[in-house]
């Protein structure tokens, strides 16, 4: 009996190992196909030359990535900096939004909030960050307020900044940050908020020992979530920033539109990717012990 | 004249409740006065109101109407990271991000107190709770006795005044709540600290304190030694919760101290205490009779003695009778359930009444033990009967 029963089980494990692999084959495939072969095939471009009229040819150069560290250097860096000051922006907004969501009493409450918090997604990026245009431009609402408040005696200059580009960003990529930290702040236990205040703790002890600590995962998907399309933005600093706020999304995307220079972009999004990877490598080995 | 440590006066808790009009009085005029030093157990049945009363103290809650004087000093608006006492929590609250050592440390740092400081007393805490060679591991790689004592070992480092403990040994099996029973209140001992003990063991409460406040419904209603509780429960439900108690409905025919004439029915009455002075003829009583006060002897067969000797049994319903303070009814075993210790006989007696007798097997089994449909002898002194006010 004992026997059977396990012959039975190590029988329908091998049967399982079996066929796991091979319902893994699409997926496998899909992988293949989507994510690796393009990906080598932009990694092996970045190495042609251009051609006439933006052909790739031969021979294989790393004048791109020469081109890249000297001149676009700059570009990266400004892209680099607005991802980390868009994510710390998103990270204090959306840490106090996320808690304030939370800690309603009544589930209903709860609910509206967060529909709210995703609502923007139901319309067109796009159109959205076009609607910033209008926001933040010469006679738009926002100045228009600040004039009849006598705040300004001449309308601001907001469009086509780094400003303009941080505050569609910062809007846009909002909803990514308050997510995963709603998340780990609901499933974080008050009681050991009690814990500590009877420890001696008082807020703000409370709040960086004990509360912060153990919302922290939904923190780090937050900021990865916000972090790593904010360094490839290319919609909101090119409605947004004009020339003033290119990131490195614009220069790609410049390379590939029309003739462009397709193994110069294809230099730049590996070296993104690169940049990407790293943080994301260096996260895991030094700051995701937990 | 024994020092206060703390004070509650007429503490009330309501809590509103869905519909705005009600309110649920969880904590309903309760005072007590607990002393230094002592073992004070807070025992009721789940949803008394022993949480609730626990939180005011600590102040995670704040009293609706009263007062609450911790050391004499009113404490209403006082943080509970300003009160000096500690909370060992229901189900523990250890911080998961922590070690057990951290944890410990955590409220020495909160303090003030330098880490290396900290680090020695939390492993001298440690020491105490017989735990210090576990306090590199996270709470939830203990087994539910070690996380207890972690709990146990992060309150006391503080050195409280007071030391609140909500059931702490409530999630644990029977065996191990046993030995940590014991192991609790010698600490108690050793360390001279106030317990305020909340739980709904009645068993562990007898064991462990050194009084007990009965709750229910958000109510004190009886504060007293687990002797006295026992011996001399003041109500229905007091007496009904802790031990076995045979209750009996009767009408009072006369009040003479120190007992009152209690009619069971037209076949039947007893002599019972009573502590209402205002007890009078012809009200309608309840008589508490716990089941080990009552003794048995064969109505048929002879009474043996351990000398060897016999008696007849009327002869030793007369001897007995002398005794104007004993209460001697005859009855008929209904059900007999041997149980080791002793035997439990259910008994009728009067026109249709029952009532519960444990008696010891102290002798040969042969001897004590009475058999279904036999006829009996049922004594027990007066005092034992106790007439229970509402
Ligand atoms: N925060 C609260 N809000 C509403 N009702 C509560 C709250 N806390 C406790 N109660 C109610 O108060 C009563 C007493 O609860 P509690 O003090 O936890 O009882 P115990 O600890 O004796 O089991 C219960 O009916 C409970 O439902
Ligand atoms: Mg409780």
């Amino acid at each position: 009996m004992a026997f059977n029963r396990s012959f039975g089980t190590a029988a329908y494990t091998i049967r399982q190992k079996k066929s796991g692999g091979l319902l893994a084959l699409p997926a496998v495939l899909w992988l293949v196909l989507f994510f690796l072969l393009p990906l080598a095939i932009v990694f092996f471009v970045s190495f042609m030359s251009r051609g006439p009229r933006g052909t790739i040819v031969f021979p294989l150069t790393l004048e791109h990535y020469n081109r890249i560290f000297d001149i676009f250097f700059p570009v990266i860096v400004d892209s680099v900096r607005i991802a980390l000051v868009t994510t710390v922006i998103c990270l204090l907004v959306g840490y106090p939004l996320a808690f304030f969501i939370s800690t309603r009493k009544s589930r209903r409450a709860q609910q509206i909030a967060l529909f709210l918090v995703i609502l923007p997604f139901w319309t067109n990026f796009l159109v959205r960050t076009y609607a910033w245009r209008v926001l933040l431009g010469g006679d738009g609402p926002v100045n228009n307020l600040l004039l009849s408040l006598g705040l300004i005696e001449t309308p601001l200059t907001l469009l086509n900044t780094e400003f303009a580009v941080l505050v569609g960003l910062v809007y846009g990529f909002l909803p990514f940050m308050v997510l995963p930290i709603y998340a780990s702040i609901e499933r974080f236990d008050f009681r050991l908020v009690e814990a500590a205040y009877d420890l001696g703790a008082n807020d703000w002890h409370a709040f960086w020992r004990v509360v912060f600590p153990l919302t922290l995962p939904g923190v780090v998907a937050g900021c990865i979530l916000v972090l790593i399309p904010s360094i490839g933005a290319f919609v909101t600093p090119d409605l947004l920033g004009g020339t003033e706020g290119l990131m490195i999304g614009n220069l790609i995307q410049t390379q590939f539109r029309g003739t462009g220079n397709w193994p110069l972009g294809s230099a730049l999004s590996v070296v993104m990717m690169a940049m990407v990877s790293l943080g994301l490598i260096v996260y895991m080995r030094f700051g995701g012990q937990n | 004249m024994r020092q206060v440590d703390v004070e509650l006066r007429n503490v009330v808790k309501a809590f509103p409740t869905r519909h705005e009009s009600g309110q649920l009085v969880a904590v309903d005029n309760v005072s007590l006065e607990i002393y230094r030093g002592e073992f004070f157990a807070l025992l009721g049945p789940s949803g008394c109101g022993k949480t609730t009363t626990l939180r005011m103290i600590a102040g995670f809650e704040d009293a609706t109407s009263g007062e609450i004087l911790i050391r004499g000093q009113a404490v209403q608006n006082v943080p509970p990271f300003h009160r000096p006492v500690n909370t060992v929590f229901q189900d523990y609250a250890l911080f998961p991000h922590m070690t057990v050592l951290e944890n410990v440390m955590f409220g020495l740092e909160m303090e003030g107190v330098s880490k290396k400081e900290a680090r020695k007393r939390a492993q001298e805490a440690l020491e105490m709770v017989r735990l210090h060679q576990a306090e590199d591991r996270r709470p939830r790689q203990l087994s539910g006795g070690q996380q207890q004592r972690v709990a146990l070992a992060r309150a006391l480092v503080k050195k409280p005044a007071v030391l609140l403990l909500d059931e702490p040994l409530g999630a644990l099996d029977l065996k191990l709540r046993k030995a940590l029973q014991y192991e609790l209140a010698a600490l108690q001992e050793t360390l001279g600290i106030t317990f305020i003990y909340v739980t709904h063991d009645q068993e562990e409460a007898m064991t462990m304190a050194d009084r007990i406040a009965v709750m229910n419904a958000g109510r004190v209603l009886q504060v007293g030694t687990p002797e006295e509780i026992y011996e001399t429960p003041a109500t229905e439900f007091v007496a009904d919760f802790i031990g076995e108690t045979n209750f009996l409905r009767g009408d009072i025919l006369e009040v003479n101290n120190p007992f009152a004439q209690v009619c069971l029915d037209e076949t039947l009455t007893i002599k019972a205490a009573f502590n209402d002075q205002a007890l009078t003829s012809g009200s309608r009583v309840t008589v508490a009779i716990r089941p080990e006060k009552v003794n048995l002897f064969s109505a048929t067969g002879p009474v043996k003695y351990a000398d060897g000797t016999n008696e007849s049994p009327e002869e030793h319903r007369e001897l007995l009778l002398r005794d104007p303070d004993i209460n001697l009814v005859r009855g008929r075993v209904l059900r007999a359930n041997y149980i080791g210790t002793d035997t439990r006989y259910v008994v009728s007696i009067g026109q249709n009444q029952q009532l519960v007798a444990r008696v010891q097997n102290y002798g040969l089994r042969s001897d004590t033990t009475f058999h279904i449909d036999q006829e009996v002898y049922i004594f027990w002194d007066a005092e034992h009967s106790r007439v229970l006010t509402e």
